[in-house]
């Protein structure tokens, strides 16, 4: 049993301490949009992000996370339109689409560590992430976007300011 | 020419040759193939159902119902779109409905990328046939002639005059009927005029995709499930089980039973479920659960048997099904002047789906409830019948979203062991394989062994070609009857040994198809993206260089020379039209872009390949230039820049089918150079991504992708870059280093032995 916030809700989940985060997300609590992808943390796509960090949920025991805060995909903008989410849809990314949820948490880290992600950066960040469909070319390119739309309206937020 | 058996023009075919009938309901128009016997009741009385294939709603909402998986080729969207293009809709008020199995729909098959050719000409004439009789309607209500109106944007116009779609079948009466002559001669429109095929779209099913919101089959939940997770045994085919010792895991909370599953129909041979309240408790209680299995011999095969296996049954010229056997051709053998062979190799691979494969099954009313992700529903209905002890009319498969098919979900096994789990405990069965299990009973794409011979007469002239591949079956092992007979009457798998078949002249020609019976003994052979295609073009393409450099004549030259549409290689109608001249267009297109012919530095190499995707009778035609660039002191190759041309005929769908393109590359990519694996006592020896390596992100190479225009009828974009980008690899490799490797995956240890030899 552990309590602990999930997408700015408590929650107490009922399994034992020792299961993985990612079961007790899925199966306890019921949301589905973090993936079972091989149950070794590396394909990524049971990424979520405890305090702010992403973190292979396969892999985190919940009792680990009692008092934190987690965050799923569910809960990565109360609308579903993070600028992120934003241009995985301008760029059509998705092909099958099981590896998203966790590209784009892993991506949403990358970007709020460094806004403005070089090539290198983003296969740092993003190698551990498998796309079995190989949307590798979009990926990359949607990351950008987001980076750049985000900019752009950061410059407007400061003009308007101004 | 005995071409490749060609299922998928057959399952187009029983389409096309039924009636269309168009029928009212309180809830609009329903419009629909029938069966041959509706068709001919045609005039059918009010309540007859054909099948429906789409419906005009009062408010004007097109729905489209879908029998093909969603596995990441938008196939929804560019379905949806050829039909609403042909009928004039609104697309904002078209609907796409992914659609339970029933006998009613035919083949429902999701592979051999053939969802867009075989959709594309019923689809095409269903909105033609649908628009006709809004048209009519619409102008009786309007009280105009029909040759007045012109239908657009979902209404019918008529100079200033409009009325909707909605509105026609709300007040009108669109009840109707075409035979198949008549559906057959329906006007299409013309390329010009298509408002929606050829133009930008959003898929449909991408939103769901970003959110966590679409369900997969993992997703599924039904009340008062519990969970199952197989103990898999030692081998596919022939384990039986002797003792389940369950003791350990009765400490598991949560941990219920194991049940040893009684199978009738063979797919899921010894095979145990072990069942608990949560995956968790099913998971941990696996683990300790022991299970005694009888096994026969296949925990003895290693990768090395299987291949020497296929060396052998090459070397016996009786073996196997000849799938090309032209006149005279040992003795234009025995003439030619000069005679190259080479033999190349390719290992074991994986599907590696990212969603291991799972299944919720349950019995409701005494039908039997089958809630998964697959792509051949038509394959795993008599399966679960026969299995379940019933018929298929109490079976209903409910597809979800597929978290990856590429092939491993055309093989429904999973559902079989699901439905007998829950048939064994009387409640819901969500059966969830683990990755190591997934991968240990993947249907992997055999490891293959080829020898392909060429004869040159006087004057270099190319008089004789035969390709001998020998290769474990995925179609003897799980759909026998899609197997044609060869020219010696041996039946033989059309799917292993495609692309042999080829389109370049090279006078007397002969394919021998070769099953490796110890593979399909010791596993289960699947279809893995672009199937044989994949193996073969991996030793014709790479063969066709090494003959053009054996007769001293530049690669592309070479080919071109031979790709001269002569005789059968002209092509015919309606979708191998042009032939191979329209495979040396891609070809010559790849070459100019890449800069074929101009200097590179030192250990850098360009490298040409052309296939015609997956079928003779569906061609794909596509053409790869490889740039790589080789370290001289490990073997290590890197990829700097894949260039695709290919000619898909009409484009339906143009972002979705660049994203194939690029998807179905890379695969090409990571088969040639990361992928792999072998079998080691009759099981696959990488089961997780510790081990087998697939392309990442900081591997992927610059893509230049290049559709030739054209507005012939559409072919299939899912597999066809697949088979091209191996052979143009290697012989990349051979022009940066002299060093010709011939078995793939390329490892740099493979690559520096090729460089001293």
């Amino acid at each position: 049993m552990a309590t602990f916030k999930l997408n700015g809700r408590q929650v107490t989940t009922h399994g034992p301490d020792d299961a993985p985060l990612l079961w007790a997300i899925r199966d306890d609590i019921g949301l589905k949009g973090t993936k079972f992808g091989c149950g070794i943390g590396q394909c990524g796509a049971c990424t979520v992000h405890v305090d702010g960090r992403p973190v292979r949920s396969c892999l985190t025991p919940t009792a680990a996370v009692a008092g934190k805060s987690i965050t799923t995909i569910e809960g990565l903008d109360p609308a579903g339109v993070h600028p992120l989410q934003q241009a995985w849809v301008e760029v059509q990314v998705p092909q099958c689409g099981y590896c998203q949820s966790g590209q784009i948490m892993q991506a949403a880290a990358l970007l709020k560590q460094k806004p403005n992600p070089t090539d290198a950066d983003i296969d740092a960040a993003m190698n551990g992430n498998l796309c079995r469909c190989m949307a590798y070319v979009r990926i990359r390119q949607a990351i950008k976007l987001a980076a750049a739309n985000a900019a752009k309206r950061g410059a407007k937020t400061e003009g308007a300011k101004a | 020419m005995n071409g490749p058996f060609d299922a998928g023009r057959r399952a187009a075919d029983a389409l096309s040759r039924r009636g269309f009938l168009i029928t009212l309901s309180a809830a609009g128009a329903t419009m629909g193939f029938a069966s041959a016997d509706a068709a001919q009741a045609a005039g059918a009385p009010a309540g007859f159902e054909p099948t429906i294939w789409y419906s005009v709603g009062r408010d004007g909402s097109v729905t489209v119902n879908i029998i093909r998986a969603e596995l990441g080729q938008h196939v929804g969207t560019g379905v949806a779109r050829i039909l609403a293009d042909e009928l004039e809709a609104d697309w904002s008020k078209v609907h796409i409905k992914t659609v339970d199995s029933h006998a009613k729909w035919g083949l429902m098959v999701t592979g051999g990328s053939w969802s867009m050719w075989q959709s594309f000409p019923i689809y095409s004439q269903a909105g033609a046939a649908g628009r006709t009789v809004l048209v009519e309607e619409g102008a009786r209500l309007l009280g105009v002639k029909p040759a007045d109106c012109v239908a657009k944007n979902g209404a019918v116009h008529a100079g200033k005059a409009s009325i909707s779609y909605g509105d026609i079948v709300a007040k009108g009466n669109v009840a109707r009927s075409f035979t198949a002559e008549q559906l057959a001669n329906m006007p299409v429109k013309k390329a010009a005029d298509r408002k929606l095929i050829g133009k930008p779209a959003r898929a449909r099913d991408i939103p769901g995709k970003v959110d966590g919101k679409g369900v997969y089959g993992l997703d599924v939940v039904i009340p008062g499930m519990v969970y199952g997770r197989p103990k898999l045994p030692p081998t596919r085919n022939d384990s039986s089980v002797v003792a389940i010792d369950d003791s350990a895991a009765k400490a598991v909370p949560g941990y219920l039973k194991s049940v040893k599953l009684d199978d009738p129909s063979g797919q899921v041979p010894g095979w145990v479920v072990v069942l608990g309240e949560s995956f968790v408790a099913a998971n941990r209680a696996a683990d300790l659960v022991k299970v005694t299995w009888k096994t026969g011999d296949a925990t003895k095969v290693s990768e090395a048997d299987l291949q020497k296996r296929s060396a052998e049954l090459i070397a016996d010229p009786k073996a196997g099904g000849l799938a090309v056997e032209d006149p005279g051709v040992d003795a234009a053998f025995a003439g030619a002047a000069r005679t190259i062979e080479a033999t190349y190799t390719t290992s074991t691979a994986l599907h590696f789906q990212m969603e291991p494969v799972n299944c919720v099954a349950l019995e409701k009313d005494g039908v039997f409830e089958i809630h998964t992700g697959n792509q051949w529903q038509s394959l795993v209905l008599p399966w679960l019948a026969k299995a379940l002890g019933t018929t298929e009319d109490k079976v209903v498969i409910k597809n979800y979203l597929l978290g990856g098919g590429f092939g491993r979900r055309l093989n429904g096994d999973y559902c079989v062991g699901a439905a007998l789990a829950a048939k064994a405990v009387g409640k819901p069965v969500k059966l969830v394989l683990t990755r190591p299990d997934d991968v240990r009973f993947d249907s992997p794409r055999s490891p293959s062994v080829q020898k392909v011979r060429m004869g040159f007469g006087p004057g270099g002239k190319v008089v004789a070609m035969e390709h001998v591949a020998a290769a474990g079956w995925p179609t003897l092992a799980m759909a026998p009857f899609f197997m044609p007979k060869g020219a010696n009457g041996v039946a033989y798998d059309p799917f292993s040994i495609n692309g042999a078949d080829h389109w370049y002249s090279v006078g007397a020609q002969r394919v021998r198809a070769v099953n490796n019976d110890l593979a399909n003994a010791t596993f289960r052979p699947g279809w893995l993206r672009s199937v044989g295609p994949g193996w073969v073009n991996w030793a014709l393409e790479s063969f066709m260089d090494e003959a053009a450099h054996a007769a001293g004549e530049d690669a592309l030259a070479f080919r071109l020379k031979l790709l001269d549409g002569a005789g059968r290689n002209a092509g015919s109608g309606p979708t191998a039209v042009g032939g191979a001249h329209r495979q040396a267009a891609v070809l010559k297109r790849v070459a100019e872009k890449a800069g074929w012919g101009k200097p590179l530095p030192k250990g850098v190499g360009l490298g040409l390949a052309t296939t015609f995707g997956q079928e003779r009778d569906m061609p794909t035609w596509m053409a790869c230039a490889a740039r790589v660039k080789v370290d001289p002191a490990t073997g290590k190759v890197k990829v700097e820049k894949l260039d695709l041309v290919v000619d898909c005929g009409t484009v339906v769908n143009p972002d979705g089918a660049l994203s194939q393109m690029q998807g179905a590359s890379l695969w090409g990519l990571s088969l040639a150079l990361f992928e792999g694996t072998e079998f080691k006592d009759g099981q696959v020896k990488d089961t997780n991504l510790d081990t087998y390596k697939p392309l990442r992100i900081a591997d992927t190479p610059e893509l230049a992708i290049e559709f030739m225009p054209s507005t012939e009828p559409p072919v299939g974009l899912g597999e066809p870059a697949t088979t091209v980008v191996a052979p143009a690899i290697g012989n990349a490799i051979f022009n940066a280093t002299g060093g010709r490797v011939r078995d793939l995956p390329i490892r740099p240890a493979a690559v520096l032995k090729a460089m001293k030899a």
